[in-house]
């Protein structure tokens, strides 16, 4: 579904209001290709194209809402929004007022469109090898080490975003096919397989529009959609020994999946060598971004929300009253303004360039939305109370020093199925996963089987943090439960004197 | 479901000839209501419709789904699945000729005493309302929170080979939370059904002790805020079926997926310990252990007649006295791996095709009544509610959370200990099983976001347990 027929639609369902009335509407949708692989064959492969429309429906200080899919047809979708809205219009006087109905009251109007393959979008890549060339010895690669992309809005181009990659330069250099905004799903399925042969590939392609909207009957209009892709991935020595790479972005690069396919296939010749079994303790360990990026995800469950500090239900409550402070060097930013989600929220605010949410280890700011905003009197600033645009900003060593940094110890690539063992102490358990190696002397020796860690952010953050690489690598997250994701994460390495193992 | 069916009769008259081809069609209507710290939230209503085609031609597979049920909308899904079948006949994993057909009539439908719409907007409203104020019993309680949804899913499954099936699944959940805090430790307490799903009328309300769990889910969360650390160490382990639902559901059921197993989850969900060599000969614990693929359990989360290949459902012992049977695997992975399985490829909405899901995954009652479970343990750990979990991808070592502790001394139920937790291996795990208690203790449960696959797909599976004890675990409590 285009702007143009959401907008009509809203703008018919809004001459329909009755008294008072107020309606707010948004939309989701995606046009995507799913495409599974195993064994770098196609498992299970298709395309679907969802919308759904949400509407919220205030009067007398009373709301309700309900959402519906739209099917694209015109008049179908205006009959089954008629319907919703009646629905609606029935229930709303059997509600109670509500003491934290809010919306935004002034009529605002964004248009964003990115990737469109016009040119404009000059392609967003993250994990980013075939971005980065400055580690050419490859053992910083088998450290997780990558390099940042940073997006950028231009707010002077209205009707397309610009997307600018700062490393760009280093794209062109392998030389080639250039990136393209104009993929073609199956074909890239075929050059896939085709580059990965012998190997045990296994992940998920998925690619397309993605549209999100917002009309009210006091005259907002916001707009927001992007044509992407995702390829996330890993590669099979046996067992669980597996390399994990991604690939995503806005503009399809031929040479890019070339780099990468080729950084892979390096790190399965060190899992190659006999796996190290190591004890339980603590051991000194370097966290790729990817790991850092496991941990953050974990905390903002529940982690940043104004709600969930004012019920004291945060893991970060020993930090936000001042107990427990993080390294100095430890701050965290939810940068709206990154723009791969929409700028707006469903009530029709505007979201803020940027929210500091921890400065230099101390708790600052917390994310509110609008029912938060009412009830404890704050200004929202997000759409819901969990980030979706993370950065954490960088630190002084250079990721080239990391395995000197590390000298002896573990390289953890990825974490996996965290889980707070006490959200008191913010203590946090989790898997190693792929590709973790023991490190001597500055080099990586062999994979290290599976471990369990067990540990507090407080120390991991805190006493026991060494440094944050200089470079930051986005992640851009694969997750496609409610739809493809948007969400990002702006994230350095991380080295730790400690960290401790349990099982 | 009249209206999926003149849908279904017209994609029928008007379909290209094909190899074979299902489509799916769902309607989904949700209801959300909730009362916070004494606020209603806003009412949600949810109205969700779309098909899901399933094309086999030319020796591949592909799929197209769409909210556009016109004869436009589902030829252009037709088209979409098309050109991935072409792809897939090129480069797929498998032969397009591995597909299950499927011509099977069938019909089921939630068994419902007390229809949602018995009670009014209004009635429901005060009876939550009633629930939350029931939970703020001490300044203590910093928030509390009571709820009810509810969840009608109409699918209508069509072939090409006369295959029609038709289920209504009518769900109706609720559930309470108190939130409880003094200087910087804060514990929180559930219950009123908050992980007792089923499908059924508003009738569950009374048997999952809605409005009546409030007050203790209360005490609860404020005794613990006062109760010592779980102490740390080897103990026995007596694990409440609130706990059980979870052990089963991440050491059982997801290394038995037989998609995991033939790794088609190795990028996202994971791999799994079990290797297709193990099925027939491997002691996946104890003697007593006895689990049952069952979906025909009345009012269980995940009942139903049939799966979304049209495999019709039976019952299976997947475990038997410890000794693993057959997997969790569809008829597709069947048809892969050359082993029996269950009727188990699932989707979790139209916009996902099925695969490999537990459906309802049981461990089968014992002998023991839960006393004299309690009187075997000379030093253990009765722990209560899940509310953290982590395992490998593998599906061995875990480490779990519950709300609620309580020591047991030298065969007595003592004092509540806090933040208990516990670790383990799964190979392990099951073989230190001890005492499984008797059908007078089971419970018939459901985890509601059962998550996996790519593209994601977050789905409700149902699980029944008995108290189940075992011998010399690691437990440990909160603190840094």
């Amino acid at each position: 579904m285009k702007d143009a027929a959401f907008f009509d639609l809203c703008e018919r369902l809004c001459q329909e209001l009755r008294g008072e009335e107020v309606l707010f509407c948004n939309l989701a949708g995606e046009d995507s290709d799913f495409v599974r692989l195993n064994g770098n064959r196609i498992r299970q492969a298709g395309g679907i194209s969802a919308w759904g429309l949400s509407l919220d429906l205030m009067a007398a200080q009373r709301q309700v809402q309900a959402n519906c899919d739209l099917s694209g047809d015109r008049d179908a979708d205006l009959a089954r929004a008629r319907s919703l809205l009646q629905r609606l219009r029935e229930r709303l006087p059997h509600v109670p007022e509500d003491p934290y109905l809010n919306y935004s009251t002034t009529a605002t109007e964004s248009f964003r469109i990115q990737g469109s393959g016009n040119g404009l979008g000059e392609g967003l890549m993250s994990r980013g090898k075939g971005l980065g060339g400055e580690d050419k010895s490859g053992t910083g690669e088998l450290l997780g080490v990558r390099t940042e992309s940073r997006v950028q809005d231009d707010p002077g181009v209205r009707k397309a975003s610009r997307v600018q990659d700062e490393s760009g330069p280093r794209r062109g250099s392998v030389g080639g096919a250039a990136p393209s905004g104009d993929w073609d799903s199956a074909g890239v399925i075929a050059e896939l397989t085709q580059a990965a042969a012998g190997l045990d590939l296994v992940g998920i392609w998925a690619s397309g529009e993605l549209s999100a909207g917002l009309a009210s009957s006091l005259g907002h209009r916001h707009w927001h959609a992007s044509r992407s892709f995702n390829l996330d991935f890993s590669c099979y020595l046996a067992g669980d020994k597996a390399v994990k790479a991604n690939l995503s972005g806005q503009a399809w690069d031929p040479q890019a999946l070339a780099a990468r396919l080729a950084g892979v296939r390096r790190e399965l010749e060190i899992l190659a060598r006999p796996a190290r079994v190591i004890p339980p303790g603590r051991y000194r360990a370097w966290l790729a971004p990817a790991a850092v990026a496991e941990l953050l995800e974990l905390l903002a469950w529940g982690g940043f929300g104004l709600k969930d500090h004012r019920t004291a239900q945060t893991p970060l409550l020993r930090l936000a009253r001042g107990e427990r402070p993080f390294d100095p060097r430890i701050s965290l930013h939810e940068e709206h303004g990154r723009g791969l989600v929409p700028g707006f929220t469903a009530e029709g605010f505007v979201k803020p360039q940027s929210v500091t949410l921890i400065a230099a280890g101390r708790y600052q700011d917390c994310l509110v939305d609008s029912r938060s905003a009412r009830e404890y009197g704050q200004v929202v600033n997000a759409a819901g109370e969990a980030p979706e645009s993370l950065a954490l900003e960088p630190g002084e060593l250079p990721v080239t020093e990391m395995a000197r940094q590390l000298d002896t110890g573990l390289a953890i690539g990825n974490l996996w199925y965290l889980n707070y063992a006490d959200r008191n102490d913010c203590r946090i358990t989790g898997m190693t996963r792929f590709a973790t190696f023991w490190v001597e002397n500055g080099e990586p020796v062999a994979p290290v089987e599976a471990m369990r860690f067990d540990d507090s952010l407080y120390h991991l953050w805190g006493d026991r943090l060494e440094g944050l690489t200089r470079e930051r690598e986005l992640i851009v997250s694969p997750e496609t439960y409610e739809g493809r994701s948007s969400a990002s994460a702006l994230l350095p390495g991380m080295l730790v004197s400690g960290i401790d193992l349990t099982l | 479901m009249e209206y999926l069916h003149a849908i279904a009769n017209c994609f029928r008259a008007t379909a290209p000839v094909a190899d074979y081809w299902s489509l799916r069609l769902v309607s989904e209507e949700t209801e959300h209501l909730a009362v916070r710290q004494g606020v209603t939230e806003p009412s949600a209503l949810g109205s969700s419709l779309g098909a899901m085609l399933t094309l086999v031609q030319g020796g591949g597979i592909g799929y197209g789904a769409t909210s556009d049920l016109s004869p436009a909308g589902l030829a252009a899904a037709w088209a979409r699945a098309a050109r991935w079948a072409e792809r897939h006949a090129r480069l797929g994993l498998f032969g397009a000729d591995r597909y299950p057909r499927s011509s099977l009539r069938a019909d089921y439908a939630s068994p419902v005493v007390e229809p949602w719409e018995s009670l009014s907007l209004v009635d429901k409203l005060d009876l939550l309302h009633d629930a939350c104020a029931a939970l703020e019993i001490d300044p203590r309680i910093v928030d509390s929170s009571a709820w009810l949804g509810r969840r009608l899913v109409r699918q209508l499954l069509v072939t090409s080979d006369g295959g029609e099936i038709r289920h209504l699944s009518d769900q109706v959940s609720s559930g309470l939370m108190a939130v409880a805090n003094a200087g910087s430790q804060t514990q929180t307490r559930t219950g009123g059904g908050a992980d007792w799903g089923g499908q059924g009328g508003l009738e569950r309300l009374a048997q999952v002790g809605f409005r009546a769990d409030a007050q203790r889910v209360a005490e609860e969360a404020l005794a613990l805020l006062a109760a010592p650390e779980c102490p740390a160490g080897t103990r026995d382990l007596l694990l409440m079926p609130s706990q059980m639902i979870l052990q089963i559901h991440e050491s059982i059921g997801h290394p038995l997926e037989l998609d995991r197993i033939l790794g088609d989850e190795r990028n996202y969900a994971g791999t799994s310990f079990v290797t297709l060599d193990m099925f027939g000969t491997y002691r996946y614990g104890s003697e007593l252990l006895n689990v049952t693929f069952d979906p025909r359990v009345p009012g269980e989360l995940a009942s139903a007649a049939a799966d979304d290949e049209g495999t019709p459902a039976e019952r299976q012992y997947l475990i038997r006295d410890g000794i693993l049977e057959r997997p969790l695997g569809g008829r597709l992975s069947q048809a892969r791996a050359g082993l029996p399985g269950v009727a188990n490829a699932r989707a979790s909405a139209w916009d996902r095709p099925p695969i490999d899901r537990m459906a309802n995954l049981n461990l089968e009652p014992g002998s023991d009544r839960l006393p004299d479970l309690i009187a075997r343990v000379e030093r253990g750990v009765l722990m209560d509610t899940n509310r953290s979990w982590s395992i490998d991808d593998s599906r061995n070592k875990f480490q779990f959370g519950c709300e609620l502790g309580r020591l047991i001394e030298d065969g007595e139920l003592k004092g509540l200990v806090r933040n208990p937790g516990y670790r383990g291996i799964s190979a392990r795990f099951w073989r230190s099983l001890a005492g499984v208690g008797d059908p007078q203790s089971l419970e018939v449960r459901g985890v509601y976001t059962c998550g996996k696959g790519e593209p994601n797909q977050s789905i409700q599976v149902g699980h029944a347990s008995p108290p189940a004890l075992f011998r010399a675990v690691e437990v440990f409590g909160g603190g840094e």
